[in-house]
């Protein structure tokens, strides 16, 4: 909106233009989930500084771990908004993927050798290998739905499916384990910083993509494929070549991911790790008010998305909710979110609330 | 109620955001007429055909229909429909891959239990009632255009409406089709079914309708019985000025040139495209505006897409300013100067979510590289020149396109390409769908640009338009060039012959 429209509208258009913007929708999630902890029991929001087995201040509390754990959910999330944006699908295989560079990871680490002494390679080294065969899989997935014309979510089924075994595969089936200190620092804390590194990743990761989007047409290109791609092909985009960056794009997030979680234990579960981590990245996209059909999208709101879904997750553990029975839990309430954010309710309610408004004038 | 209606509408009010659509509109139709309702973009006839199929709900007014004492109140689509009220759109809204017969009858049963023999041997009735040439157990999809068109008539007719809308059912049907469509409302006329006709083609009014609403701003202008009401002041009416810019415009286009010494601009030899077209050879000189013409289907559009790149070039060569370059890909044309008004406003040309402003800066945007985005104030600037060059009819350049009419849509598609400053600039159908004064504004456009130095390709299913500004005519026939008109040949005779073929 442009400043010369804020000054002429009144106080109730304010509001109901700021209600009309998509960050709304996880902001009033976060705050229904909030209102709900601060009620049953507001030791939730306690926060307390402490010392890790390491001597290192930390902070702890159910916020931090939110922070913590929401930040993987916030780096994926940004990669599964642009490529729904662009192909109207889903990539399902993230969890999969995060496996396989995690595993990437250790082998260069370790060479081979599943408990070296001594790392066989720099962590960046590593990191970089990581990432390259993240976003050639990336590059597979988007091949796949871009000329291929296959549905992303039947497409990257394919690594879904296969992207555990791989991941095994590569490390010969074992699981390697670091000793090297400074490579827990990634999934932990690093000494002397109470707050945990995943968070700071997070922002960089933020930042980063935010500076693409300023100073590329990421944004732009990514939206006019995903809403008619015929369009874009007359006005000289190459739509394949787009989606399949958006799934490159993805593949990178994953690496970062596979990073976190792999310093996280030093080591690898190649069946546990990530799991399910698919399903909450979309949901994310979709808490964010994005459309799952591709096309417009907003960046931010699928980053606060993500911290809302860690934010649910977290309030189900406070509760003792047993983690079998967390899925079905979390359903409960993201079918409540997802159906309020639906164009269709959102559309009824505002009418209700416009003819509220004329009864009152009247 | 007056005797012999069979619908009245009184002091219709409808208020959007911003925008007072409906003031105070009435609107009466007799039993057995066909009623031509006429206005220009933006005056308000689809939403007052909206209000009256349920779609939207009028916010004053009382609606008044045959068989009910008193004011109805129609709240949806369904409602108006048992009422008696159906509506054909222009784009087909059966579903093509079910039978002409399942078409005719789908959602009208509460019944799980279907006599599929009984259904078919009475949609066969009634399509013969009709004339309609088509099979109850034929697959819809393998229907022409018209036929399905008839065909979703047929479907209203059949669930006993009083009142027929037709929104511009003949926008996408050559001569003949249009000619049975124009019986088969003239039957139903004799029948005694009251029929709203929506149309941009002036020539079809006059043809078939008996009355004239017309309509402007949201209000009502007048309705006139058709021999009342001459062409001429009736798009004044709709206009509403006293001018005539239909003459105003005619006889400005530049003289054709047919200088050999002059390199053309762009010059194709045998080009091809995988869509089905004979190879043909094409020049165009610079400030020159030339057309493309023939039937629907005859090709015309796949040749000016052969020339951009947006099918598969087969074969061919192509030389722009007497160098020759290779186009496989729109950018390669966008790149050599070459701009591409595509025929299909919706599937082709907008990006419907995108705002004006980011649809006016796409092309010359992707030109200028992914890792130069326009910044915002310089997009704003941009669009706003545009916006009031064309006087686009927008609530502000973040408005989505999608949200304004179709003659808007194109002025912002136009706009796009005019931003990239073109050297050769081609209009597939620019006029399509879209008022009156839209099109009038278009044709000057182009003119405009010729004498200013820009080739332009125009093409349009209207021929008045096209021998008004073009000083050339490619005339198309069955997917080959089969000849080229200028100068005294270009007549409405000659090029009617020409299409049909001189020697039938």
């Amino acid at each position: 909106m442009s400043k010369n429209e804020v000054k002429k509208s009144t106080g109730s258009n304010i509001l109901s233009g700021l209600l009309r913007n998509q960050i709304c929708i996880p902001l009033a999630a976060l705050l229904l989930l909030a209102l709900f902890n601060l009620i049953m029991d507001p030791t939730f929001f306690r926060i307390s500084l402490g010392h890790n087995s390491l001597g290192n201040p930390v902070l702890t509390g159910f916020l931090i771990t939110i922070l913590d754990n929401g930040s993987e959910l916030a780096i994926l999330a940004i990669g599964m908004t642009l490529v729904t944006a662009a192909s109207g699908g889903q990539d399902i295989s993230v969890g999969a993927a995060t496996a396989i560079a995690g595993s990437v990871l250790l082998r260069v680490l370790c060479g081979g050798n599943s408990r070296p002494e001594t790392l066989q390679a720099p962590i960046i080294v590593a990191f970089l290998v990581s990432c390259v065969v993240a976003m050639l899989f990336g590059a597979f997935n988007g091949a796949l739905v871009a000329y291929f014309k296959i549905q992303p979510m039947i497409a990257t089924l394919i690594l879904y499916t296969a992207g555990r075994s791989i991941a095994a595969w590569i490390n010969n089936n074992e699981l390697p384990i670091v000793s090297d200190r400074t490579f827990t620092y990634f999934g932990s804390f690093i000494p002397g910083i109470p707050i945990p590194t995943p968070f700071f990743i997070a922002v960089v990761c933020i930042i980063i993509i935010t500076l693409v989007m300023k100073f590329t047409n990421l944004k732009l290109y990514v939206q006019s494929v995903g809403i008619n791609d015929s369009s874009s092909r007359l006005n000289g985009l190459n739509p394949e070549l787009i989606k399949v960056l958006s799934f490159v794009i993805l593949g990178l997030c994953v690496a970062v991911v596979g990073l976190i979680k792999v310093s996280r234990i030093s080591s690898i579960n190649y069946s546990v790790i990530a799991k399910d981590i698919e399903m909450d990245a979309i949901l994310a996209v979709a808490l964010g008010g994005n459309a799952l059909s591709g096309g417009k999208f907003n960046m931010a709101a699928s980053v606060l998305g993500a911290y809302v879904i860690q934010f649910l997750t977290q309030t189900l553990y406070k509760y003792k909710v047993p983690s079998d029975a967390l899925p079905a839990y979390k359903a409960i309430v993201v079918i409540l979110l997802v159906v309020i954010s639906a164009p269709t309710v959102r559309e009824f309610v505002s009418g209700q609330w416009k003819k509220l408004k004329v009864k009152e004038v009247g | 109620m007056k005797d012999g209606s069979v619908l009245e509408m009184r002091g219709i009010h409808k208020r959007f955001p911003g925008v007072h659509a409906l003031q105070g509109v009435d609107f009466t139709l007799r039993k057995g007429e066909i009623h031509a309702l006429m206005g220009e973009n933006g005056a308000g006839k689809s939403t007052l055909i909206k209000v009256l199929t349920g779609v939207y709900s009028k916010d004053e007014g009382q609606i008044f229909l045959e068989g009910n004492d008193k004011a109805i109140a129609i709240r949806s689509p369904q409602e108006a429909q048992r009422l008696g009220i159906s509506t054909v759109y222009q784009e087909i809204t059966l579903c093509p891959n079910l039978s002409v017969a399942e078409n005719m009858y789908i959602g009208r049963t509460e019944n799980i239990y279907q006599n599929w023999r009984k259904i078919n041997s009475d949609t066969d009735k009634i399509l013969k009632s009709l004339g309609i040439p088509a099979n109850a157990t034929q697959q819809l999809g393998s229907c022409s255009i018209a036929v399905q068109q008839m065909v979703a008539i047929a479907r209203a007719v059949d669930m006993e409406c009083k009142v027929l809308i037709l929104d511009e059912p003949t926008s996408s049907l050559d001569e003949q089709e249009v000619a049975k469509l124009f019986k088969l409302m003239r039957d139903l006329r004799a029948k005694g079914v009251g029929i709203i006709f929506v149309t941009h083609f002036l020539d079809q009014v006059y043809e078939v309708c008996d009355r004239i609403t017309v309509m402007r701003d949201g209000k009502l202008v007048g309705e006139y019985p058709i021999k009342d009401l001459p062409r001429v002041q009736l798009v004044s009416k709709m206009l509403g000025k006293e001018l005539d810019d239909m003459a105003d415009i005619r006889g400005d286009q530049p003289a054709y040139e047919k200088g050999d010494n002059t390199v053309p601009v762009l010059e194709a030899e045998g080009l091809v495209s995988d869509a089905g077209i004979k190879p043909f050879d094409f020049h165009i000189n610079k400030g020159e505006v030339n057309g493309f013409t023939g039937l629907l289907g005859s090709g015309r559009s796949e040749c000016v897409r052969a020339i951009f790149g947006a099918d598969r070039v087969t074969g061919g060569k192509v030389k722009m300013n007497g160098k020759s370059v290779k186009i496989s890909k729109p950018i390669d044309a966008m790149k050599n100067g070459i701009g591409y008004l595509p025929e299909d406003r919706k599937i082709d040309g907008i990006v419907g979510e995108l705002s004006v402003r980011e649809n006016i800066i796409l092309a010359q945007q992707v030109l200028k590289g992914f890792f130069k985005p326009f910044s915002k104030s310089e997009q704003y600037k941009i669009a706003d020149e545009y916006i009031k060059l064309l006087s686009i009819k927008t609530a502000s350049a973040d408005t989505p396109i999608k949200s304004l009419s179709g003659g808007n849509q194109q002025k912002v598609i136009l706009a796009r390409w005019l931003f990239t400053h073109p050297e050769y600039l081609i209009l597939d159908e620019p006029t399509r769908g879209i008022d009156i004064g839209t099109k009038i504004d278009i044709q000057k456009l182009v003119l405009k640009l010729a004498s200013e130095g820009m080739s332009v390709t125009f093409i349009s299913s209207e021929l008045d338009e096209m021998l008004r500004t073009c000083s050339r005519l490619v005339v198309m026939r069955d997917r080959k060039m089969v000849g080229e008109l200028s100068g005294e040949d270009l007549n409405q005779s000659k090029v009617m012959n020409t299409i049909a073929g001189g020697d039938k």
